[in-house]
């Protein structure tokens, strides 16, 4: 089966600024796709010029078979698309939003009740469909833009950052939808995020961007077992001893003191860690405390990219980007 | 098939929409009775015009400015749904950009025709002539008119990024056109400068027609009333091809 996208050396320049380097990449059908970068790292370009509202520099792509500058109408039947900002008609109410949608791609008369019916359970807005959307919670709308998305039964569905702004508890939401997407409709999803979590959690595959490049790309966990493995940190009196012994028995090659810490880097801690208790005990040494760091995704964009995510300062600006976003649509 | 879809659902929001706002029909309405009877009493009985019943001369007029403010303020709508995001929703669908420009414009017109009628009832107020036979006549000119005015409005609205340009047109070309188009003094007794300026605006045309459709005899056309079409047809040819072209290229 051929990939559902598939792009050759796609290029964005703005000026003098590449947001988009030579990018190629296939996305097979069926896939949870994860883009993970920071901020400006061309993550938003990338989807633009797949959803056919930015034209490429050079190189090019497909989306669903169907080449995205000569094609771009057929492009346009296939996908379904969450913008990363609202992009939904606050004055209108949920009903009237999704009707347009629907007369928009030419969705069958005859089954555009049914269909509306269905997107709005599966987002669990069917009470609010009849209120104005200057109603609705932040969550809320992202729901209907998701429910509005699937309603022409796209191939393909890019959400462009679809949790920012959301509470923890909206999010958690927002993941099981998109699980359940995947696995009842058989659709491929492509979403971006700067959420290390987000990209672990609900991903098969993640390509992290950096500067308009892919650095890295594979499965989240394939990605976190690249980095070397587990450490595990043991607090003891005997630090040196228990150095040599890990070193002797051929524990891990990788074994160090530190501030009366031992470290021991390994592939899996869950199966060493009982050894290492064994050997410890039979020389009667006391191990007074033990922790084990897990490689998480932050990790992994750290070795790649060589920099901490903005994360934290970033989540600020957001949270208050969607707040003055939010005042002006009221 | 599926275009004309969506020049329907296009045309159905800005209409459904402009409906829905109470206080701007309410103003609507009410705008025009301040300039009928206030001004137009004050220049009645001041700085009147010989002959004329001064309030019937300006009711043509009003009927075109209430149009212009509307198509201008329609046609900047677009700004603002770029603002929040819908824009984006209709550009990435399959509805091409000139059925997207068509359907805005069918739309922002009707809502400008609206706009227009509501303020019909007042001739019977000032005691103007009016039947129904020269409010059937008055439609096509008004018409006309709008398409031009509405076109003008979307191209700004695809030129300008922001709201922020919309004093500037409110200055530079709401006010000008409406003051230069005769609607509040005949153009008959101007300097020669100000005549040519007004001869260049095409809501000259469309006010002289609508006054010699609404006034009858009392009134002496600048223009014969094919000529006025003819500028009225050749106006609507001209802002709607570069109003489509103009948006087209928008990203």
């Amino acid at each position: 089966m051929p990939p559902i996208i598939e792009t050759c050396n796609l290029t964005r320049r703005f000026g003098s600024n590449t947001a988009v380097d030579y990018i190629s990449l296939s996305i097979e059908k069926g896939e949870v796709f994860g883009l993970l970068g920071p901020n400006g790292a061309g993550k938003t370009t990338l989807l633009s010029m797949l959803c056919t509202i930015l034209k490429p520099t050079s190189g090019t792509a497909t989306v669903n078979c169907y080449d995205i500058i000569r094609q771009n109408h057929q492009v346009r039947q296939s996908i379904g698309i969450v913008f990363q900002d609202p992009s939904i008609d606050a004055d209108m109410t949920g009903l009237e939003n999704l009707q347009m949608h629907a007369d928009l791609y030419d969705v069958p008369f005859s089954e555009v009740d049914a269909r509306i019916k269905t997107v709005l359970e599966l987002v669990q807005l069917e009470d609010r469909a009849k209120d104005f959307l200057h109603t609705y919670s932040g969550g809320m709308r992202r729901r209907l833009e998701i429910a509005r998305g699937l309603l022409h039964y796209p191939k393909v569905l890019f959400l462009d950052e679809p949790t920012i702004g959301l509470d923890p508890q909206s999010r958690e939401h927002m993941w099981d939808h998109i699980r359940m997407l995947k696995k009842r409709e058989d659709m491929t999803i492509i979403l971006t995020t700067h959420y290390m979590e987000e990209a672990d959690r609900l991903c098969d595959r993640v390509a992290i961007i950096d500067q308009g490049k892919i650095v890295a790309l594979d499965q989240p966990s394939a990605l976190k077992n690249g980095l070397g493995g587990d450490t595990i940190i043991l607090g003891t009196k005997d630090g040196q001893v228990l150095c040599d012994l890990l070193l002797n028995k051929k524990v891990s090659d990788n074994v160090q003191v530190h501030n009366g810490e031992v470290r021991a880097m390994v592939a899996n801690a869950n199966v060493l860690l009982p050894r290492i208790m064994e050997h410890a005990s039979t020389a009667g040494i006391y191990i007074e405390y033990i922790y084990l760091n897990h490689p998480d995704m932050n990790d992994v964009f750290i070795h790649y990219t060589g920099k901490e995510l903005r994360h934290e300062q970033a989540r600020g600006q957001l949270g208050k980007m969607a707040m003055m976003r939010r005042r002006r649509v009221r | 098939m599926s275009e004309l879809r969506g020049i329907y659902t296009l045309w159905f929001r800005e209409v459904k929409k402009f409906l829905r706002e109470k206080t701007r029909l309410l103003n609507a309405f009410c705008q025009p009775l301040l300039w009928l009877f206030i001004f137009g009493t004050g220049m009645r009985f001041t700085a009147g015009i010989p002959g004329i019943n001064y309030q019937e001369f300006i009711f043509p007029g009003l009927v075109c400015q209430a149009m212009l403010f509307t198509a201008m303020f329609m046609g900047i709508s677009v700004i603002w749904d770029r603002e929040f995001g819908f824009l984006k929703e209709i550009l990435v669908s399959p509805i091409s950009r000139s059925s997207i420009f068509f359907g805005k414009m069918l739309g922002a017109s009707t809502d400008v025709m609206l706009q227009g009628i509501i303020i019909f009832p007042f001739a019977f107020l000032i005691g103007a002539h009016m039947d129904f036979v020269i409010f059937l006549e008055a439609l096509p000119i008004m018409l006309l008119i709008t398409f031009g005015l509405v076109c003008i409005g979307l191209t700004f609205a695809s030129l300008l990024k922001s709201f922020e340009g919309f004093g500037l047109i409110q200055t530079f070309i709401n006010l000008p056109m409406f003051f230069l188009s005769g609607a509040l003094f005949p153009l008959t007794n101007v300097p020669q400068w100000l005549q040519w300026v007004s001869y260049a605006n095409p809501l000259t045309y469309g006010v002289d027609a609508l006054r010699t459709v609404m006034m009858g005899g009392i009134w002496t056309p600048l223009f014969p009333i094919y000529v006025s079409i003819a500028v009225l047809l050749a106006f609507d040819v001209i802002m709607f091809t570069i109003g489509t072209y103009a948006f087209s290229r928008t990203e």
